[in-house]
């Protein structure tokens, strides 16, 4: 089973440039035309799941936007030690 | 069987180096990305609390708002000069400049150049983007041969305008020179690689061994006139030839080094 993953959108930066949707290599970002961020930008989103946690867009991004997470497999769960940055 | 919910990693997180404050860059531009990755190695070295930064005059102008390590801003040209007299009073500090094409390579070539000269300790990251962001488009040392800018509208003609300053290779020819790169920040695997070249420049400078620079290509899509993914298209067609991803000066006492 594909590696469970997911993003956080700081909507205080995040200016829908679309970079990270860009790069993704999943295809599974999109902007969110639904919704306004406080400066007036379409903020992106999951569009579906397929999310690995990667951390592409995280790379990509100029704001610092976004935090990435994914599901550490059972199997490994002891061996990865959790980390930021 | 006990349950017991599935261990999640924080795979990436806004890194501490960075302020609260939302940047006022266009969406997608590379100064962002390229603070971020400053940021993100003064995380990883763990030298924000001795890390001085020297911000620029140009769009880079604010960006000791962005930055949680101390900072002061520079006339424009001249945070090469301040820069040095930061670090020969404060020879613990990490001590980096923080500029522009237009900064650096026009008003500031003099205080750059003598900098370089002088193997003055100190670490540049160069944001090489064609053109002047901040005043509104006009044609910088960097402009590339025949490209349109608010002051060249028909085209930078080299006979009467000049060829762009390549200020990697320039610079590299000085003595006082310890590591001296080129990168790109057009995609993920240039994103890394410019972020490893930050890393060895800021190690370059802890131990003393002389100027470091990075130059980094970026975008400017607004002065452009392109959409941002067309600008990172425009970086990797038109700047990649003209201004070669490389090492150019790297001092033998990095050579081992692996971060
Ligand atoms: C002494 C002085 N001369 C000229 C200016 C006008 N000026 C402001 S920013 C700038 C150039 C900025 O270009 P660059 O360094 O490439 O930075 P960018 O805006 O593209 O990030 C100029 C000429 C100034 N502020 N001060
Ligand atoms: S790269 Fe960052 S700022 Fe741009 S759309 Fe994605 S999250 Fe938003
Ligand atoms: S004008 Fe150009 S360099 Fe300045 S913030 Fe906008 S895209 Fe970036």
């Amino acid at each position: 089973m594909p590696v469970k993953g997911w993003i956080e959108v700081d909507e205080r930066y995040c200016k829908g440039c679309e970079l990270c949707i860009s790069e993704c290599p999943q295809n599974v970002l999109a902007l969110d035309l639904d919704h306004l961020t406080p400066k007036g930008y379409h903020p992106v989103m999951l569009k579906m799941e397929g999310c690995t946690g990667c951390g592409i867009c995280a790379i990509m991004c100029p704001e610092a936007a976004l935090t990435v997470y994914r599901e550490v497999p059972q199997k490994a769960a002891q061996a990865v030690q959790p980390s930021g940055g | 069987m006990v349950t017991t919910a599935t261990p999640v990693q924080v795979v990436y997180k806004r890194p501490a180096s960075l302020s609260d404050t939302p940047t006022h860059y266009c969406p997608g531009c590379t100064h962002g990305i390229a603070h971020r990755l400053i940021a993100e190695v003064m995380d990883e070295m763990n030298i924000r609390e001795r890390a001085i930064g020297v911000a620029p005059v140009g769009c880079s102008v604010f960006a000791y708002n962005y930055f949680t390590c101390d900072f002061v801003e520079a006339a424009h040209g001249r945070a090469p000069a301040m820069a040095t007299g930061i670090k020969r009073v404060l020879p613990d500090r990490v001590v980096f400049t923080y500029q522009g094409d237009g900064d650096m390579a026009s008003i500031g070539m003099s205080e750059i150049v003598h900098a370089a000269g002088r193997g003055e300790n100190i670490t540049v990251i160069f944001i090489n983007n064609a053109i002047y962001g901040m005043t509104g488009g006009q044609m910088a040392p960097t402009s590339l041969p025949g490209q349109k800018t608010t002051s060249s509208p028909t085209g930078r003609d080299v006979e009467s305008m000049g060829f762009p300053m390549k200020m990697a290779e320039l610079l590299s020819q000085l003595e006082g020179a310890g590591y001296v790169v080129r990168r790109s920040l057009h995609d993920p695997k240039n994103i890394r690689m410019a972020k490893k070249a930050i890393r060895l420049a800021f190690e370059t400078q802890i131990r003393g061994l002389g100027f470091s620079m990075v130059e980094l290509l970026s975008t400017c899509n607004t002065n452009w006139g392109v959409s941002v993914l067309e600008a990172m298209q425009y970086l990797k067609d038109h700047m990649l030839p003209v201004y070669p991803i490389g090492d150019y000066k790297v001092s033998p006492a990095l050579e081992n080094l692996r971060v």
